[in-house]
């Protein structure tokens, strides 16, 4: 018997540190692991007695990367607990902060992160010697992305002006100026983004993935929706954990989130699923804006794209509808009477999910009737894509087995690297240790 | 001749969220011009390419969490020249230091089905407590200009200037009314070190203490105004620098 071992122990260019691990034995995969070698955080259990009014400030700090996200799935998921709804311009700003970070995080996946396996580098800034205008196109849509959420949340890390009920201080019109002029040369840098990475070579390979993210009949979801499949899932986000199961093996202190229950019945894979770009627009790619559908097309996407290697041209589809969406939100706006809706404390469950740029997360809270928080569940996207990752370089493994290690350990790299993990987030719970008998 | 060596870069890793580390590829318009003058060594989030050490200037961000990770920043601190302690976590400890007062068996039971897979220590501690530190930036994150201005300092051989002042004091010099003299809202800027431009009271909130204490802070003083104000009961919530562990050893000073 021959045995291979290909082992990553620091990956690079992901948000926080893990590692990966492919065994080989007699030509094919035996193993094929995502391992998440960040120490544990326990988030959900620091929150626990803290004031419902802190849960956006406290969860944005699991992730640099997405802290937008866990505010915004933070304050859907108290406001449902409360009773509330934020509708109007609020619902508005906060789909504007959304697209910040979109355009921010893709931006920084698209030129910094996954281009240079592209093309053949290491990094962007070796990158930046050979091609230096895509470089510099890339950062400064970066920095637009990063300057809208700056206006509107006071930082693009870890944003301040986030509230339950809305935000502490609201922009006037005139504020909003500005950053449109930028987003209008943003919108021309996305449909070049997107003619830049269609251009790219491709593997040959595709996946039979299910796929899940929140579904809206009238937008392109970031915040509301209901949570949906391609294989006949159609939940309200409250009805969500019902769907799925986190599980804690052995092998593993990894929780790997899987569908189970009805939705499940005859799914490939055990139920591993993918959230995601590639979800959301196989699901919802009806709702993008005319010039975004007109790039997806011209960049050769279909109703649907099975290849993880070309979800970097649904990022960039996804860069160009986002500032599409940031200036139609930017024309309609008025500024609202108050800047948040009153939000008082009661007893009660509240369930949130929105659309992480790399995914769904969900969270759950359930609040004393002082406001204090007495469970919390957070399930965020890594935790649900691992299982499809790691079902990524088990099947596509097998076409690179011809490679030498250094090569075979680069496509390995890629595999991980097309969904765009944030391992910060996922990080709160897990530690692998992994056995080989 | 020989054209000088640059100096060597490298970013390291603890218990974290990425965001102070990403607020050095968020430097946008001085990322290359950062990467022209340091040779970037080690930057696992912008590059798969790792020379070995010893690195003149290491960035480390986040906290001590774990037993590998008390281990790592021994080795971390030998291979490194001028070693920079980079944002809240880095330097105070972190938001994941409130399990410092908490029982780590009941936090870890309530987000793990098997507990006693993990390794973690039951307190989360800055990287002073472990390895000696030449400089440290607060924040969290942390400032672009502050991080910038390290950067530029140590090149030019110089000490960086990082003012010990209050929050409060740049909040007056941005010329904002006072939120909490104006509008009664809690603020903890007359204890918190300044470097984020008194952002919250600009968004007419109080400051919630980010950067961690100032050099000397006044405790008692500002005690007196946020009693008076109601913080601490369930109405007003709690305003005890939970991302600054700092801070919150001030809070239970005086019993906050």
């Amino acid at each position: 018997m021959t045995s291979r071992t290909i082992e990553v122990d620091e990956l690079s260019r992901v948000e926080g540190e893990g590692a990966l691990r492919l065994i080989i034995r007699d030509g094919a995969v035996a193993t094929a692991e995502l391992r998440i070698i960040e120490p544990p955080r326990l988030f959900e259990g620091l929150l626990r007695g803290r004031a419902y009014t802190e849960a956006p400030d406290i969860t944005a700090r699991i992730c640099g990367i997405c802290p937008a996200a866990y505010q915004m799935s933070a304050v859907h998921a108290i406001e449902a607990a409360l009773g509330i709804e934020v509708d109007g311009p609020l619902r508005a700003l906060r789909r504007l902060l959304y697209c910040g970070e979109w355009i921010e995080s893709h931006a920084l996946h698209i030129y910094l992160l996954h281009a240079p396996d592209f093309l053949g580098y290491d990094g962007a800034i070796d990158m930046a010697q050979a091609h230096p205008a895509a470089v510099r196109r890339g950062l400064l849509l970066k920095q637009v992305g990063n300057a809208l959420m700056t206006l509107i949340g006071g930082r693009e890390i870890h944003p301040v002006n986030v509230r339950v009920g809305g935000f502490y201080r609201v922009p006037t019109r005139a504020e909003l100026t500005p950053i449109a002029e930028r987003l209008q040369w943003a919108r021309e840098a996305a449909w070049e983004t997107v003619n830049w990475v269609a251009g790219f070579e491709f593997p040959e390979l595709a996946r039979d993935y299910t796929l899940v993210a929140l579904r809206h009949p009238d937008e392109y979801p970031m915040n509301a929706g209901r949570i949906a499949s391609n294989r006949g899932l159609d939940c309200a986000v409250a009805d969500f954990e019902q769907q799925i199961e986190e599980q804690h093996e052995a092998r593993s202190t990894a929780l790997h989130a899987r569908l189970v229950g009805p939705a499940a019945a005859g799914l490939p894979a055990a139920g591993a699923y993918l959230t995601g770009p590639l979800a959301r627009y196989h699901l919802n790619r009806a709702q993008l804006s005319p010039l975004a559908l007109e790039a997806a097309q011209a960049a050769g996407l279909g109703a649907t794209c099975d290849n993880p290697f070309r979800s970097i041209l649904v990022r960039a589809v996804e860069i160009l509808y986002a500032c599409d969406e940031a200036l139609a939100i930017i024309t309609d706006y008025e500024p609202p009477p108050a800047p948040a809706l009153l939000a008082l404390p009661r007893a009660g469950t509240g369930h949130g999910a929105t659309e992480a740029p790399r995914g769904l997360l969900y969270h759950r809270y359930d609040l004393n009737a002082d406001g204090s928080i007495r469970a919390a569940r957070i399930i965020p996207p890594t935790s649900q894509n691992q299982a499809s990752i790691e079902g990524d370089l088990r099947e596509f493994a097998g076409h690179w087995l011809g490679l030498p290690d250094a090569g075979l350990q680069q496509q390995c790299e890629r595999a991980v690297r097309n969904h765009d993990p944030c391992i910060s987030c996922a990080t709160h719970f897990l530690r692998l240790t992994v056995e080989h008998g | 001749m020989t054209k000088p060596r640059r100096p060597t870069l490298a970013v390291w890793k603890f218990a974290s969220c990425d965001g102070c580390q990403l607020t050095l590829l968020d430097c946008e318009e001085e990322l290359l011009a950062v990467a022209g003058a340091v040779e970037i060594a080690r930057f696992l989030e912008a590059t798969r390419a790792v020379r070995p050490g010893p690195y003149d200037i290491s960035l480390v961000e986040g906290s001590i969490t774990t037993a590998a990770d008390r281990d790592r920043i021994q080795a971390v601190r030998r291979e490194s020249g001028l070693l920079v302690a980079i944002g809240a976590c880095a330097a105070g400890g972190g938001i994941q230091a409130l399990r410092n007062r908490a029982s780590l068996a009941e936090l870890t039971a309530a987000v793990y089905a098997r507990p006693d897979y993990l390794d973690t220590l039951a307190e989360s501690t800055p990287i002073a407590e472990h390895v000696p530190v030449d400089y440290e930036l607060r924040g969290c994150p942390i400032a672009k200009g502050q991080l910038l201005e390290v950067i530029t300092a140590l090149l030019a051989g110089r000490q960086p200037v990082l003012p010990p002042h209050s929050v409060c004091h740049d909040c007056k010099l941005a010329g904002q009314v006072c939120v909490m003299v104006a509008q009664g809202i809690p603020c903890l800027g007359p204890l918190t070190q300044a470097g984020c431009g008194a952002l919250c009271p600009g968004f007419q909130r109080g400051c919630y203490g980010c950067f961690g204490p100032m050099e000397q802070p006044n405790r008692p003083a500002l005690d007196h105004w946020l009693r008076a104000l109601g913080v601490g009961t369930a109405a007003a919530g709690r305003l005890d620098g939970r991302f600054d562990p700092r801070l919150q050893a001030l809070a239970e000073d005086t019993g906050d």
